[in-house]
């Protein structure tokens, strides 16, 4: 369960402040709203790569207001990946698992397992340049996914996606969330997307958060 | 051709855009004008000596000396200024502090400082109290290691290396805050979220991809420190077997009135900086990662 009470994050340039919704467990979260009404922001509040002046952030009851991103288990697909440039996708998918020290056949086990539901066995040994855009989000979910957190953050994970390619990854994005039993917030301003996949539906406007009761 | 006035073409005829021919012409010939007065300057130095003449220069046992406390000197310069950039570049590029632009303007001042300047401070910074006290300390750590030859810092090969470090550092530190911005931070933050601190996330996301940025600076502060001759003069003397690198023996032969020894030496640092350079260079584009 991801529970935001009465957050309030400094930018600049505006703020925002008393945003509060909570996403129950294993359910579909969706954030929507225009563009540049914070909605990455408040994401990136959530992964702790933003400080926030008040308010709090619980995920299963512990609270990871002052927890650093590291320690906060939290699988995060920002836009367009980001991936690692220098790291073929094997080492990126291992990157989580490593700084944790799992066993190496563990680890191998679980890119396995990673690249068989993603579907991206077949670029192990490359590095991120040339692959497509749905590869790329793929493996960044992978990446994301190693660790097996327990919630999924992903910022605009489809925005750069073309029309068919975009239909695949939702049924992707909702089988990956039923086989990793995963609480997911995914911020978007499609509203198919938000119609497919979303369990629940949050609108930031006007700096605060409505629940849309779908 | 009857004398009629143009008729203004139509705005949907199809437009016709002028010749690229002029555009290029111009800027390949002020682009070649500077290339031709490089190549000219070598070209008149190299008329102006022979193999013969640097034959005998390279014979003559203090060239040689300053030879290789060149290439030594101006590798460990290089090694120190890349060793101070990536911090300092990294963290200029990726945070906002109080003072940065006060810290930026303070970088830039090897850079901006006549060379002379340069030499007399560090002149007299090693005569104030803790510039002696490192001098009597740098000697006596000599001493201990076995080094003896190198008695403390000032007029020794230390200050060779110190005097080239200080500008070249300079230089290198701007090549690795233009690398470092030029790096997508996004990556890192992911790793920041993967589980990683600031250190793992930096040296196994964002290092390797400065890699090439790392070969330039050190190329460049290379031959900065080739180049430098003001601060050692000052700071390092010149004597002869002791602190004498190449461009201190360009000015001993002028000086002496040797001018065909101080062209061939000229042309030997030539050739040595056009040779280090591309190696390099082949290195850095051989390696490139991403």
């Amino acid at each position: 369960m991801i529970e935001v009470r009465n957050l309030g994050i400094a930018v600049p340039g505006f703020s925002l402040k008393g945003l509060s919704f909570t996403v129950p467990d294993n359910a579909y979260g969706i954030l929507m709203g225009p563009t540049g009404c914070g909605k990455t922001t408040l994401l990136e509040a959530v992964c702790g790569l933003r400080k926030t002046r008040q308010g709090t952030v619980t995920l299963h009851g512990r609270d990871i207001t002052r927890v650093r991103p590291g320690e906060r288990g939290i699988g995060y697909v920002p836009q367009d990946g980001a991936l690692f440039p220098t790291m073929t996708i094997r080492d990126q998918l291992a990157f989580a698992m490593q700084l944790r020290k799992w066993d190496k056949a563990k680890q191998q086990q679980r890119i396995e397992e990673l690249a068989e539901l993603l579907g991206i066995g077949h670029l192990l040994k490359r590095k991120p340049r040339g692959l497509s855009g749905g590869e790329r989000q793929r493996v960044a979910l992978g990446r994301a996914l190693a660790f097996r957190p327990e919630v999924l953050c992903l910022d605009e994970p489809l925005s750069a996606l073309d029309e068919e390619t975009r239909g695949r990854m939702i049924e992707l994005l909702k089988r990956v969330q039923r086989h990793e039993h995963v609480t997911a917030l995914h911020v978007t301003h499609s509203s198919s997307e938000a119609e497919q996949l979303g369990t629940h539906l949050f609108r930031l406007v006007n700096g605060g958060i409505q629940e849309d009761t779908a | 051709m009857p004398d009629t006035p143009p008729t203004p073409p139509s705005e949907t005829a199809p437009r016709r855009v002028r010749s690229d021919v002029p555009f290029f012409t111009v800027m390949v010939a002020i682009g070649t004008s500077y290339l031709a007065l490089i190549l000219a300057m070598l070209w008149a130095d190299w008329r102006f000596t022979s193999f013969a003449e640097i034959g005998k220069a390279l014979s003559d046992e203090a060239i040689r000396f300053s030879i290789t406390l060149s290439l030594l000197t101006c590798t460990i310069s290089a090694i120190l200024s890349v060793w101070v950039a990536v911090p300092i570049g990294y963290l200029m590029s990726r945070y906002r502090f109080p003072g940065k632009k006060l810290i930026d303007t303070v970088l830039d001042i090897p850079i901006v400082l006549p060379p002379l300047v340069i030499g007399i401070s560090l002149l007299i910074l090693f005569q104030t109290p803790a510039g002696r006290w490192m001098d009597t300390t740098f000697s006596d750590l000599m001493k201990l290691i076995g080094a003896d030859g190198i008695r403390g810092i000032t007029y020794e090969v230390p200050a060779v290396v110190l005097a080239q470090f200080t500008v070249a550092a300079a230089f290198a530190t701007r090549t690795m805050r233009v690398t470092f911005e030029q790096i997508d931070p996004r990556p890192e933050r992911v790793a920041l979220t993967l589980g990683a601190g600031h250190a793992s996330a930096f040296s196994r996301v964002a290092l390797p991809q400065a890699y090439r940025g790392m070969t330039a600076a050190f190329t460049l502060a290379w031959a900065r420190s080739l180049g430098e001759f003001g601060p050692i003069l000052i700071f390092a003397g010149t004597t002869r077997m002791k602190t004498e690198v190449l461009s201190t023996s360009v000015y001993l032969e002028f000086s002496i009135g040797n001018i065909h020894g101080a062209v061939a030496v000229s042309m030997l640092m030539v050739a040595l900086a056009m040779v280090v350079l591309l190696v390099t260079r082949l290195l850095g584009v051989g390696r490139e990662v991403v």
